[in-house]
């Protein structure tokens, strides 16, 4: 397993946002999050990438031990996540983001750097084209010079993607990359989560609450409900599941 | 030393870029915008990859005369494939990449492609679905990699590079094998099928021959001569014969590099990276950049927008003088370097446009003022004209002779004739060989060695060819003169204050014409000149309105021959609506229906009574009717001011 959430509990005073929470995900998986609003998906991905730190259970990624890791180290570990509330610097372009993301993978010295020379310069190059592959993987070709403030939000989705992709990762984890779009940035948004899994092998973790989407796209689905993993399974076990349905669309009072 | 000119006639096009490639192996020829950087491909590396495309091709078991369909974007690909078809004897097929899976299937049984190139995914995947309809295609090769992972154990599908691949491996065992069969080749070899646009039934491919794109491209160049350093932008559909009249003709016979976007969307911005010499766009691309600088001026600062306005005017001024040839004055001249230096030329380097020295618009009518605009802000604009089976050009616009309301004159090499049906008859050495397997049309189009173009039109004093219409709907006076009502209502329409027109005289002695007046601009108009009005009825009623548009009629019909002016009209005193059955939905104007509708006035149109009484009905959307009786003004067109002072 790539990924191992095991027994992770979560209070904020008396809030018990996470309880005994255990989640595993493979190598070059898609696997889904769902539940109700309020049900800690978030929750569970702030403790993946180092915002909040686990009050019990342990989290490990790769061999390495993520639960009190900050969030610049599990990124250097291979995990990147792309926000549900964009979080982007709107006063740059869309390259500028996508290098900034990048600049981790820099290693020279100052004198370097002033100078723009020697390494600073290969790695500068090197790191350009980088960005410029994933702008043409996410089709952002027409925007990379264009403010991300003055980019519809569709579009700022997909470069909140293509951020989170600049960090070369090797898990990557969606926060709700869907919401608010229409049908077609829908549409086009999944075909761009299958062709990064198909075509770099990324590993991604996906919240999401269009269920079409997420029945039709993940390997498995672990349905989160008060903060506890109420099902987990195939996408069509899960909906056939009775919790889940309750949990989802509340218990059926009409007969 | 390579040959030029008519020289290129006597061979192919991979011929011509086999010559080039040896006399010229550095100069740039394609150009790809890629990952935000342009890579430049010499004519060396363009030869190379045609070969190895074709040697690919043979390894595959292509044989002379059969068909290769490209699906694809703008990509070098494109012409590699193309030119390396050619090559081995094959002939290329161009499929619009918008096609959907039906029509792909029609094109690709058709021709009875053997090959096919498609760009990515989505187009294999179209080709996918059709598969157990087009039994004819042995092999499809895909250019983007991208997502194909899953495509890889299918024998039917193989990638570009790998083809290449192969090709360079055969090119070991047998390293002449495209060199002999290019030298095979046959200028009068049928190279590339075009699809027409058949407004009518399934469309037919013309066959495109090597003399015909090469006789069209040195033809062009003699009158507007180039250089192989100059630039071009490729960025409509190669399936479209505008981008193989470019890219491959003009291009080979020595025109320019062929640059192309890095994808659909940044056309525009990559054109102003490239600066283009020349273009070549219909219509709407040089309409929708006029209205993006209007809006972009109307957003500006009131001082920015006062200055535009004055050196628009001098602009103007210019553009009347340049469209004819003739020398400014000395006055002139000096107060429109001025406004170059200070406005267009930056606006022109805004958009692109900075290097560029002739641009043609093509495919449809192109508004008079749009092209007195372009000649104000410094762009040389002229309008082309022809067919697919010509090559996409017989007439072009001479520099400092551009008519805003003519397509030019011949193209050298060219002739022209108007048949006594009046249609327009072209013949040179690029009007193509006939018709894909269709023996019937090509009899029917090409009879008697002339090209007929199925469109109506007559030629100016000067020589000039003015298009009318489609043959099929030009009408007839009782006098036996031809008239396209279309035409005319078109011209009228140009005029800011006329919404819509509609031309009668099909039988009848003259012309006349029904005019809805525009209720924006003409209210405008009303309150600027303090006449107060109430509805559209009382607006169009108005004499002083009866004379702005009667300004309008006399202008467009100073541009038109004797029996094609309007004599007599009315301001209808309502807007005709799709609602009402007058218009279709798409906005054409249903000529029976109306006039049916609108007898009475008709007939005083034609009687000579100069009013109309006329009982009329309004239907309110809840559905109340509201009767009203309204005197409608029969005008004449060059009757003289009722009241003195407008």
């Amino acid at each position: 397993m790539q990924l191992k959430v095991e027994r992770v509990s979560l209070n904020f005073g008396g809030v018990k946002a996470l309880s005994e929470v255990s989640l595993e995900v493979a190598q070059g998986e898609l696997v889904s999050v769902i539940g109700p609003n309020g049900a800690g998906k978030t929750s569970l991905l702030n403790c993946i990438s180092g915002f909040y730190h686990p009050s019990a259970g342990k989290i490990t990624f790769e061999g390495h031990d993520l639960t009190h890791a900050s969030p610049h180290q599990v990124t250097k570990f291979g995990i990147a996540r792309a926000f549900q509330n964009i979080e982007l610097f709107t006063g740059m372009s869309v390259l500028e983001n996508l290098l900034m993301a990048r600049h981790t993978f820099g290693h020279y010295n100052l004198l370097d750097n002033i100078l723009i020379y020697g390494r600073a310069m290969r790695v500068g190059v090197e790191n350009r084209r980088f960005c410029e592959e994933i702008i043409d993987f996410m089709e952002l070709e027409p925007y990379r010079k264009a403010l991300v403030g003055d980019l519809p939000y569709g579009v700022r989705k997909r470069v909140e993607v293509a951020r989170a992709l600049a960090l070369s990762p090797r898990l990557l984890l969606l926060d709700e990359p869907m919401a608010g779009m229409t049908l077609e940035e829908k549409e086009d948004m999944v075909r761009f989560i299958l062709d990064i899994r198909a075509e770099r092998g990324t590993t991604i973790i996906l919240i999401e609450h269009d269920l079409g989407v997420v029945m039709d796209i993940s390997d498995r689905v672990y349905v989160l409900d008060f903060g506890q993993v109420i099902a987990s399974g195939l996408p069509e076990e899960v909906s056939q599941n009775p919790r889940v349905q309750e949990a989802y669309v509340g218990v059926d009072h009409a007969v | 030393m390579m040959p030029s000119g008519y020289e290129l006639k006597k061979y192919t096009l991979p011929q011509v870029l086999q010559m080039r490639a040896k006399a010229m192996p550095k100069q740039v020829a394609i150009r790809e915008k890629d990952l935000g950087i342009w890579n430049e491909i010499t004519f060396a590396d363009y030869y190379r990859h045609v070969t190895r495309f074709a040697a690919g091709l043979l390894a595959l078991g292509f044989e002379k005369g059969e068909r290769l369909a490209v699906i694809a974007d703008n990509i070098p690909e494109w012409l590699y494939a193309e030119l390396a078809t050619q090559a081995l004897g094959g002939i290329s097929v161009g499929v619009y990449q918008s096609s959907l899976p039906p029509e792909i299937a029609y094109v690709l049984s058709y021709t009875g492609a053997a090959f096919v190139v498609a760009e990515d995914q989505e187009q294999v995947d179209k080709l996918l679905e059709i598969r157990s309809e087009i039994p004819s295609v042995r092999k499809v090769i895909y250019e983007d990699p991208r997502g194909m992972r899953a495509y890889r154990d299918d024998p039917w599908i193989i990638g570009f590079d790998e083809v290449e691949r192969l090709g360079e491996e055969y090119l070991q065992k047998h390293p002449q094998a495209v060199e002999e069969r290019i030298a095979q080749g046959h200028p009068e070899d049928v190279c590339h099928l075009s699809l027409t646009s058949g407004t009518t039934g399934r469309p037919k491919a013309a066959m495109l021959r090597h003399r015909n794109l090469l006789h069209m491209g040195v033809a062009l160049q003699e009158i507007d001569p180039l250089k192989p350093t100059d630039d071009y932008l490729s960025f409509l559909p190669f399936a479209w014969i505008g981008e193989q009249m470019m890219s491959v003709g003009m291009a080979l016979a020595g025109g320019f590099a062929v640059n192309m976007p890095e994808s659909v969307e940044t056309a525009m911005s990559d054109l102003k990276e490239i600066g283009p010499h020349v273009m070549f766009s219909p219509p709407r691309v040089w309409e929708g950049t006029q209205s993006q600088i209007w809006v972009r001026i109307s957003e500006t600062y009131a001082f920015n927008r006062w200055v535009y306005q004055q050196m628009l005017k001098i602009g103007y001024r210019a553009a009347d003088y340049r469209m004819r040839g003739r020398p400014m004055p000395l006055g002139l001249r000096l107060a429109y370097w001025f406004a170059d230096q200070i406005m267009f030329k930056p606006l022109r380097d805004q958009l692109g446009f900075l290097r560029l020295r002739r641009a043609y618009t093509g495919g449809a009518a192109l508004g008079p003022d749009v092209f007195r605009f372009y000649h104000a802000i410094g762009v040389n604009l002229k309008q082309i004209y022809g067919q697919t089976e010509i090559i996409g050009i017989a007439f072009v616009h001479r520099d400092g002779d551009v008519r805003a309301d003519t397509v030019g004159l011949p193209i050298p090499g060219g002739e022209v004739k108007i048949s006594e049906r009046g249609e327009i008859l072209c013949r040179s050495d690029a009007v193509v060989a006939g018709y894909w397997q269709n023996p019937e049309a090509t009899a029917e189009t090409f009879a008697d060695g002339w090209l007929h173009t199925g469109d109506a039109g007559y030629l100016t004093p000067e020589g000039h060819l003015v298009v009318i219409d489609r043959v099929s709907d030009v009408m007839h006076t009782s006098t036996q003169q031809m008239f396209s009502p279309q035409f005319i209502e078109n011209k009228l329409k140009f005029s800011p204050y006329i919404k819509e027109a509609v031309v009668f005289g099909d039988q009848k002695p003259f012309l006349t014409a029904f005019i809805n007046v525009d209720p924006q601009t003409v209210g405008k108009w009303a309150e600027d000149n303090r006449i107060a009005y109430t509805t559209y009825i009382d607006l169009s009623q108005k004499p002083q309105v009866a004379e702005l548009i009667r300004k309008e009629v006399q202008r467009v019909n100073e541009g038109l021959p004797e029996h094609l002016r309007i004599q007599r009209f009315v301001l209808l005193y309502k807007l005709l609506d799709a609602d009402d059955d007058e218009l279709t939905r798409t906005g054409k104007v249903r000529r029976k229906f109306i006039m049916q509708r609108y007898q009475p006035i008709v007939d005083a149109l034609y009687s000579g009574t100069d009013k109309v009484q006329v009982d009329t009905e309004f239907k309110y959307q809840d559905g109340t009717v509201q009767k009203v009786s309204v005197e409608v003004r029969v005008l004449e067109a060059d009757g003289k001011p009722e009241i003195v002072g407008v």
